[in-house]
């Protein structure tokens, strides 16, 4: 095996990180879109349009999503368990509006009825609405820690219920979620389409970076002043086996930031998340959409990574026995395991990359009247 | 504190709901992908317009179809965290490598190139986008491969070993997972089978429209290609897809013996129980009509090997079972810090049959306390009920027997341009349509209530496996899973009988049935539709 056992739980930290920010980029503006789509468009051909800006890639996009999944599962197995089984209800009714997402985008156009096409373009909005909030206050309730333990056989108990999630906090994350990718879907449709719809994403796009803005910031003097953190006290050698009892950890508010005062360079990410969302403000302002578009990206990237990096080396800390929580060191598969998915990573992850890149090429420019009226029995 | 046994219950009747779903839906992609390729193979080497058109039309069942295979598939992948969560804690160090492979190795080419698929058809060049119908085929076969390495591991759990410091088994050689015998006959056939269902379903409608002498021309080329293509994919199923399978591992021994109600073990080579009833209270079976040999020929390869009978089988495991207590006092030496050599000598000694120990937790949570009476209990819990294992194979035997006749006489009379009078065969391809997604089904009741008691063979028990949630949140999302896929269910079943009807002349090229004219059909049929 080509590195230690820690450099390989280091190196699935980031994988995790790039599997989930790629999930955020990509299908995030697909949840934008599908956010958008009954405002911005107002016409039958004004919503193919929005439609059509995503329609033969947001299934690739949707992709990073099962990957992150599968990745969990592989890498970071009690993760996987705890936090889906752990987060039941909430994780349920995030695959229930996903399931809206594949069967809308094919099925809309299939019959002529208005009422058959407005009935999916409502279910295309909730596919986009319901899964960010969900992922939104997923991570507000990690950062606050969630309830629960392991017992001897490891089996894990977990004592918090649905409506326990939606605490203050992780609605301001949910919140703030809904905004951040409402934002980098109207910046796809500013740079995607023309005219009216064009102009309502970009009107759009203003308003949900200022929310964008706001709600980052109020999330992160909370995280300074009034939540508690996770410390790691002590724990054995990273680079052996050990189960998540055998740590010892502490709460505090404020430890949330031990990793930006030990890292300074950190402050760069939350500063490019709010950076990025005035940015996209500031060039939707200024009709240059292209731009607006690469700086939503900007923010969303640094939002994600801000969250990560705050609770790093923690994924799954417990309220209920801290000593519990789930991190990287401690949740992770086989040495073993690791390295073989190490290497299916290190091939995969690049051809992945060009062919979707070859895939956004075929499918550059806008989407126009024009394109729908020429292709209205093969678009979507 | 293990799950209660409703939640138990409801948690295998949500994945069995749930799969069964997700497979009425993958059979098709799977081999429709394949047929689109050949299709637009031979567009792209005669230029004949017809065949852009053939690959077209079907490609708008085939998207029909797939946004539903997507749509219950998501399910699929969360599941296991979701509602067996323990089951992902014991083995996720293996299992989750396959399905983290199959995401990055084939479920993101598949689903990265439909959509260029569908859209990209004015932006590609004919070569190209032939690469891309490839590209959505080999994806959706590759991600059936790595699908079934995994699910061949639950069957015949190899390359992996338990390790009692993190509790959970772990990956020893991924080699050993990959090319696990079983996991290889699980794909050839599983994928052979959507193959066939596939070529059914379009040697069907072209038959239709046959037999009601419209769209000919188009109707005659789909009908070639599937008939050829399903000739070939049903001689596969049969011949690749037997009972070899079936020797390898314990538990699929077991299965063996339900599929054949093979209640006592016979001298070499065991005969084959064509037909019977089985009865599980008197272990035999009644009326039962015998073929001599023919089962140890066909499950074994030899005239030598044996097959072993269900009450031979229950004596070994709760054999097993007794070693298994064993290994769980020996394992609780361990948990509690004894780690001398002799300590973990003596659970190496027995470790093989942890598993079976682990039988008894339904029954007693300490393990070794067991009582004689709930010994023999969980040894009779080894033992499947032996009549759906018995009829479920029959009923999809005799379904791929249906099948090679048709295909066979539907080859026969195309190559003696011969077809159209044949409107008995005609009729008969259109009643065999649902008849593979009957055969699939059946196959997977074989294949994974004959696994049980067990999620991994010999392993980790099912009853250990699910996640501790309440009876209240799985209620919840069964009704919710329930719901929401007959909803979509019922939806797109009335786009694919619609699309269907219409035929080619769903493409508005001007060139075929009911194209002529305004008050068409077509918009009849739609508002017909829409009024539903």
């Amino acid at each position: 095996m080509l590195f230690d056992y820690e450099t390989y739980k280091l190196i699935w930290w980031a994988f995790v990180g790039v599997l989930l920010l790629g999930f955020a980029l990509t299908d995030g503006f697909d949840f934008g879109v599908g956010i958008a789509l009954p405002f911005v468009g107002r016409t039958d051909t004004e919503r193919r349009i929005v439609i059509n800006t995503i329609g033969a890639t947001w299934e690739g996009n949707q992709t990073w999503l099962i990957t992150a999944g599968g990745a969990l599962f592989a890498a970071w197995p009690l993760v996987y368990a705890a936090a889906f089984s752990g987060f039941y209800v909430a994780l349920l009714l995030c695959l229930f509006a996903l399931f809206f997402r594949p069967v809308g985008f094919d099925y809309r156009n299939k019959l002529q009825d208005p009422r058959w096409r407005n009935t999916w373009d409502w279910c295309l909005f909730a596919g986009g609405f319901v899964p960010p909030v969900i992922f939104g206050v997923a991570f507000g309730n990690l950062l606050q820690g969630v309830p629960f333990r392991y017992d001897d056989m490891l089996r894990l108990e977990y004592t918090g219920t649905f409506f326990d999630l939606l605490n203050p906090f992780g609605l301001l994350c949910g919140v703030l979620a809904l905004a951040m990718l409402s934002l980098h879907g109207a910046t796809w449709l500013q740079q995607k389409t023309e005219g009216a719809v064009a102009e309502r994403a970009r009107l759009m796009a203003m308003g949900a970076a200022a929310a964008t803005i706001v709600l980052f910031a109020a999330g992160g003097l909370w995280i300074a002043k009034g939540i508690e953190g996770y410390r790691i006290v002590s724990m054995p050698d990273a680079n052996s086996v050990f189960l998540p009892a055998a740590k010892s950890v502490t709460r505090a508010t404020g430890a949330w930031l031990d990793n930006f005062a030990r890292w300074p360079l950190l402050w760069l990410l939350p500063v490019l998340g709010l950076g990025g969302a005035a940015l996209a403000c500031l060039f939707s302002a200024a009709r240059r959409s292209l731009p607006a578009f690469l700086a939503s990206g900007l923010a969303v990237s640094g939002v994600v990574l801000t969250a990560g990096a705050a609770m790093f080396p923690f994924v799954m800390p417990s309220s209920l026995l801290p000593a519990h929580s789930l991190t990287a060191w401690d949740a992770v598969s086989s040495h073993r395991t690791l390295s073989v998915m190490f290497w299916v990573v290190i091939v995969m992850l690049p051809i992945v990359s060009l062919y979707t890149g070859w895939v956004y090429r075929v499918m550059r420019g806008k989407v126009t009247h024009q394109h729908i009226q020429d292709n209205t029995h093969t678009a979507y | 504190m293990p799950p209660l046994d409703d939640v138990v219950a409801l948690s295998r009747l949500q994945f069995a709901a749930t799969a069964l779903y997700h497979f009425l839906f993958v059979p098709l992609t799977l081999g429709l992908a394949w047929i689109l390729f050949i299709m637009e193979s031979v567009y792209v080497m005669t230029g004949r317009q017809v065949y852009k058109d053939m690959t077209q039309f079907w490609g708008k069942l085939f998207g029909i179809n797939f946004a539903m295979g997507v749509t219950t598939g998501i399910t699929m992948e969360f599941q296991f965290g979701t509602n067996w969560a323990y089951y992902s804690h014991y083995v996720g160090d293996i299992f989750g490598a396959p399905l983290a492979i199959e995401g990055l190795m084939a479920f993101f080419l598949e689903s990265t190139m439909v959509g260029l698929f569908f859209l990209g058809w004015n932006r590609l060049s004919k070569r190209k986008h032939l690469m891309v119908t490839f590209c959505v085929a080999l994806g959706s076969s590759l991600s059936a491969l790595w699908i079934l390495i995994a699910n061949g591991w639950m069957n015949h759990p190899v390359g992996a070993a338990f390790n009692f410091d993190t509790m959970r088994m772990e990956l020893v050689s991924i080699a050993e997972v990959i090319f696990n015998p079983v996991a290889q006959v699980k794909f050839v056939h599983t994928a052979a089978a959507g193959y066939v269902t596939a070529s059914m379903f379009v040697l069907g409608i072209s038959a239709l429209y046959l037999l009601k002498a419209r769209d000919v021309q188009f109707a005659l080329r789909s009908f070639a290609i599937a008939a050829a293509f399903g000739l070939a994919s049903t001689l596969s199923v049969i011949v690749l897809g037997d009972e070899s399978g079936y020797t390898a591992g314990e538990v699929n021994k077991v299965k063996l013996a339900a599929i054949e109600a093979a209640w006592e073990t016979q001298p070499a080579p065991a005969g084959l129980t064509l037909f019977g009833f089985p009865d599980d209270e008197q272990q035999k079976t009644h009326y039962a009509v015998e073929l001599p040999w023919v089962l140890g020929l066909i499950a074994t390869r030899s005239t030598d090997g044996q097959v072993i009978g269900l009450k031979e089988l229950r004596e070994q495991n709760e054999a097993r079972i007794r070693t298994g207590m064993q290994a769980y006092a020996a394992l609780l030496r361990l948990k509690r810090g004894d780690k001398s050599p002799e300590a973990k000598a003596a659970f190496d000694a027995v470790k093989a049959d942890l598993g079976y120990g682990l039988l008894l937790k339904k029954y007693t949570p300490n393990v070794v306390d067991a009582s004689e009476a709930q010994i023999k209990q969980a040894a009779a819990d080894t033992i499947p009920k032996v009549a759906p294992l018995f009829w479920s194979f029959r009923g999809m035997v005799f379904l791929g027997f249906l099948f090679l006749f048709i295909f066979s006489a539907a080859v026969w009379f195309m190559v003696r341009r011969n077809l159209a009078p044949q409107r008995w065969l005609l009729k008969l391809c259109v009643i065999a349509i649902p008849l593979p997604w009957v055969a699939a089904e059946l196959g997977w009741v074989v294949a994974e209530y004959g696994r049980q008691p067990w999620t991994i063979a010999g392993v980790l028990p099912t009853h250990l496996s699910a996640s501790s949630l309440s009876p209240g949140s799985l209620w919840f999302s069964l009704f919710g899973f329930l719901g929401f896929y007959t909803l979509l269910l019922v939806v797109e079943m009335g786009l694919m009988f619609k699309y269907a009807k219409l035929g080619p002349a769903s493409l508005h090229t001007g060139r075929y049935h009911g194209e002529a004219g305004s008050g068409t059909p077509e918009h009849l049929a739609e508002d017909q539709i829409a009024a539903v």
